[in-house]
């Protein structure tokens, strides 16, 4: 049996896009390093396009999620998922303007705004953690 | 909410899995409404009073 081997459904489609896009992100990343992170990068609008290239596999992971809170229809795990959400968005959001604000008086060093989105990821987790807590369901996906 | 559903399941001899393909929803969301833990929506609400040929409130009712 596979990976996806149990998973199934709108979860199943939602994994087998997340690992796309990783395998994209990866590859676009490995692309962006070679002509940008050189003695002599390549510059222009190709130097923008080149730069773009890795975030727009990880905004297509906040679609994918999307899709997966659209596409299921069970009730009760869409609350879950929800809930995974709003725990993930203000995790990110807060951290970001917290640290915002000691980053503006240089009390803390600069993060490249990208580590966010990672926060907010790393918020499904925490938001899975606390369903298990409070619901006893963690969800599916985390 | 209180509800009568794992009473009901258990007349039947369904589990919880059993009544979860019949829902078409997940043996956690079952689970989940049997142990207060989730209140369903009213169409879900529907689906169960229709699936066991009871009135809503001969399966619902106010309280904790």
């Amino acid at each position: 049996m596979g990976i996806l081997g149990s998973v199934k459904g709108p979860q199943r489609r939602y994994t087998i896009r997340l690992f796309s896009l990783m395998a994209m992100y990866l590859a676009s990343l490995i692309i962006a390093e070679r002509y940008l992170d050189r003695a002599e990068p390549v510059t222009g609008m190709l130097a923008y396009i080149l730069a773009l290239m890795p975030a727009l596999p990880v905004i297509a992971i906040f679609w994918a999620f999307g899709r997966l809170l659209v596409e299921t229809t069970d009730e009760y795990q869409r609350l879950l998922l929800i809930r995974q959400t709003l725990v993930a968005t203000a995790l990110s959001m807060a951290t970001a303007t917290g640290w915002g604000f000691l980053e503006n008086y240089d009390l803390v060093p600069h993060i490249p705004a990208f580590y966010w989105a990672v926060l907010w990821f790393f918020g499904l987790g925490v938001g899975a953690l606390i369903n298990r807590l409070t619901l006893g369901d963690s969800g599916s996906c985390a | 909410m209180k509800n009568r559903l794992k009473v009901l399941r258990a007349e039947r001899d369904w589990t919880q899995s059993d009544l979860a393909e019949r829902l078409e929803i997940s043996r956690q969301s079952v689970n989940a409404i049997e142990t207060g833990r989730y209140d369903p929506s009213l169409p879900l609400a529907f689906r169960i009073a229709d699936l066991f040929d009871l009135a809503i409130e001969a399966i619902f009712s106010q309280g904790e």
